[in-house]
């Protein structure tokens, strides 16, 4: 059927461009709005809110517990519909910023995103003053003040590319400048507009710190759309962004339009900014921004799912701090968000599987564990080389054998037997392992391999290359020991060791004081 | 001839080489770096840009991709201006001049040379990604495809470069010190497909800065010092005389000519 074919058209397109999974929540979101409210059944099209009787007086202490429980119910339950409402809106936003802020931190743009927030603040007094002019008492209409915030935010970036562009201040200077500029023009007009006597300017602060619980079903809805808007063109773009975060240079010898895609971005952060303004302010807007993008950089490689990883971040953020301030109602929700989201980040620093600080921790000790053991098998090697110990080595002769301590040794020993390398044998010391018979002679060989070329090829004298060859043999590849046995002609099997080519013997005249 | 037609060269129309500069002159912030250029690419050869730290060498090969705005001149890339020959002209630029911390593996960042053909909002589909991986084979890169482009060795980043100008298949290759800091197996590496270019009839432009190899690797060479010193075959360019020129004189009358000019127009 011609019609069904039409109809669903867009739909395969959308599929067919992967990458519509955060759009897809965002669609799960908003038939999540229209569930009519609970109070007054059935009527969503208005944007209105209900006052829940607040007062607790005169409860008793039980009856307060109780109440208590049932407001933490109501708020997980979705069944309150100010929560609700509100909860939706800042987790589209969440999503939208997460999206989004990956490209712009990757962009290197992050205080790109700040000049933004803080330049839609003389945007939204100039639209009020204007809307008062023509006329009086509508300054307050949002829509109207939005274009102004809109505005301003454009004209703070346009402020900063012109700055970049002719003179010779640097970028973040430049950036200092426009935001203080527009910063405080923002606060020089809302004092004028305090001062006025037709308008009532209350409300309009909640630009600055956000008021997301005076957020309606309206307002969500804008957030939504633009969340759509936002979530589609980064989807179709992801590509283009990505090069041109990545290699601007090329973009543009490529003959990608650098500037329009620059715009596009920047045109985007102003989109999710100005929409989150009401919710966070303009203060803390742009750490729904950077936050999750951040965090998520902790946890893979992989730009698309960084970008997927940094959207689940800051939706999750947004909802919890939502919900956080719903109990505790004199907690300002964007501050909420924003802490949360920042515990997020604290928690993904630790325990990020790919840069977390933990994990680089843990690849550090083990590395050093392995350099431990590979020194203890050469010590053990050598002192049993040239002598018919069979192959036993007592605690001394290996003390003897590099400048570790006591302490040292007795802690390598113990990891290498708990490793099945080496094992104890009673008076005569300590003795090698079958396994560690052969890893002894594969890191001793290692060891010469490269001494041998750096006396052949680096000039350098034998008598210092046990030191610098020291460095290295932990990190030698197989590819690179077949380089260098090439090198050396050593191309014998891999069971041969040359002999040292310096005298080998106990350190201890050499670093007596590292005892 | 039996050529191919995009390395037929007419000597009488000096405007089908490959790159021809016309009296081109580039500033910075209204102080020039590279005077007076006229130059007339050799095609099918390979041709070091030689010269010494700044010289213009990069912003020369930067101003012909009007990557940097010239002062004077024109350029042709095969007779026509270059926004009508990008698919024909691969640049490799320095390694340093993006960052590669960035998330994205060996694979992405050559598919980046693909990115004008797929076209806009369209996405990188499976038979780019398998000529994206024949151009990692070439630079013997393929066992890397899949890993993160800063835990590749300097030489191997180099290589990933190489091979996202390589996937484009251009008939010039302009390359910006493909061998500053590499290993010896990815200078290897370079060399060996910079003869293999030549050898499909290709024509490439090298920033080179290691004097010693120049004999070696490269056919032409062009000297170059703020002006054009020589430009010709290597045995007959590439001289102590030609190298003095280049690399003895400071310039200083250059150098100072164009601090006046930036002195003597007041900042806007």
């Amino acid at each position: 059927m011609g019609t069904a074919k039409g109809k669903y058209a867009g739909l395969a397109w959308l599929v067919r461009y992967r990458f519509w999974r955060p759009s897809f929540a965002v669609a799960a979101m908003s038939i999540v709005i229209t569930w009519p409210c609970d109070i007054c059944a059935g009527q969503t099209s208005h944007g209105h809110r209900h006052e829940v009787a607040q007062s607790e007086h005169g409860l008793g202490e039980a009856s307060r517990v109780e109440r208590r429980r049932e407001q933490i119910m109501r708020v997980l339950s979705l069944s309150d519909y100010n929560t609700r409402i509100v909860l939706i809106g800042t987790g589209l936003l969440g999503i939208s910023a997460g999206v989004v802020g990956p490209l712009v931190v990757l962009r290197k743009r992050a205080l790109v995103a700040d000049v933004i927030s803080h330049a839609s603040l003389p945007g939204i007094a100039i639209a009020f003053l204007t809307m008062e002019m023509i006329e009086p008492g509508s300054g307050k209409s949002l829509p109207g003040l939005l274009c102004g915030a809109t505005v301003g935010g454009l004209t703070g970036v346009a402020f900063t590319a012109a700055i970049r562009r002719w003179t010779r201040i640097r970028e973040d200077a430049s950036l200092a400048i426009v935001l203080s500029i527009f910063f405080g023009l923002g606060i020089a007009l809302f004092t004028v507009i305090q001062n006025i006597p037709t308008g009532n300017a209350a409300g309009l602060q909640h630009f600055i710190y956000g008021k997301a619980a005076s957020m309606v079903a309206d307002d969500v809805r804008l957030i939504a759309g633009t969340s759509l808007v936002v979530l589609v063109l980064c989807g179709l773009l992801f590509k283009e962004l990505t090069l041109l975060a990545f290699d601007q240079r090329y973009a543009a010898v490529q003959g990608w339009p650098v500037l329009l895609l620059d715009a596009i971005l920047m045109t985007l952060v102003v989109a999710v900014t100005v929409v989150g303004l009401q919710s966070v302010g303009l203060l803390l807007v742009v750490a729904l921004l950077i936050v999750p993008a951040a965090a998520a950089r902790f946890w893979t490689h992989h730009l698309p799912r960084l970008t997927l990883a940094s959207a689940a971040i800051g939706g999750l953020s947004a909802m919890i701090g939502v919900a956080v301030s719903a109990l505790y109602p004199r907690l300002a929700a964007g501050a909420v968000i924003v802490l949360v989201g920042s515990a997020m980040f604290v928690v993904s620093m630790f325990l990020g599987t790919r840069r977390g600080v933990l994990r680089r921790m843990f690849m550090h000790r083990r590395l050093a564990r392995r350099v431990g053991e590979q020194h203890l098998l050469r010590a053990f090697f050598e002192s049993t080389e040239d002598t018919a110990s069979a192959g036993a080595a007592t605690f001394g002769d290996l003390l003897t054998m590099r400048s570790w301590t006591p302490r040292q040794l007795q802690r390598q020993l113990a990891l290498a037997q708990r490793q099945g390398l080496i094992d104890s044998k009673g008076a005569a010391g300590y003795g090698l392992t079958r396994r560690g018979l052969e890893e002894a002679r594969r890191v001793a060989r290692n060891h010469r391999l490269w001494e041998l070329y750096l006396i052949r090829y680096a000039d350098i004298a034998p008598t210092h290359v046990d030191r610098d060859a020291d460095q290295i043999e932990h990190v030698l590849s197989p590819e690179l020991i077949d380089e260098l046995e090439l090198a050396l002609e050593e191309q014998d099997a891999a069971s041969s060791i040359p002999s040292s080519p310096h005298a080998i013997g106990p350190v201890a005249a050499v670093a007596p004081g590292a005892r | 001839m039996n050529e191919p037609a995009s390395v037929a060269y007419d000597v009488d129309h000096p405007s089908s080489s490959p790159l021809s500069i016309h009296d081109m002159t580039v500033a910075y912030h209204r102080k020039p770096v590279i005077w007076d250029i006229d130059y007339n690419a050799e095609p099918g050869e390979l041709t070091a840009i030689v010269g010494p730290n700044g010289a213009g060498k990069s912003t020369l090969l930067a101003s012909v991709l009007d990557l940097v705005p010239r002062v004077s001149g024109h350029v042709q890339f095969f007779g026509k201006p270059y926004h009508q020959q990008r698919s024909r002209v691969g640049y490799v630029p320095q390694r340093e001049s993006v960052d590669w911390d960035f998330p994205v593996n060996a694979l992405d960042v050559v598919a980046m040379g693909l990115y004008r053909q797929i076209g806009w909002c369209r996405r990188v589909t499976k038979p780019f990604r398998q000529r994206a991986m024949e151009a990692l084979q070439q630079v013997g890169m393929e066992a890397y495809a899949r890993r993160q482009i800063s835990q590749l060795s300097g030489g191997q980043q180099q290589r990933v470069f190489l091979a996202r100008a390589l996937v484009q298949d251009a008939d010039l290759y302009l390359m910006d010190e493909p061998f500053a800091g590499v290993d010896a197996a990815t200078e290897r590496a370079i060399i060996d497909i910079l003869h293999h270019l030549r050898s499909q009839g290709k024509t490439a432009l090298v920033v080179h800065h290691d004097l010693q190899t120049v004999r070696e690797y490269f056919d032409h060479v062009l000297l170059l010092n703020m002006r054009l010193v020589a430009a010709g075959p290597t045995h007959e360019v590439f001289t102590d005389e030609n190298l003095r020129k280049t690399y003895g004189g400071k310039l200083a009358l250059l150098d100072q000519v164009g601090h006046q000019m930036t002195l003597a127009e007041p900042e806007s």
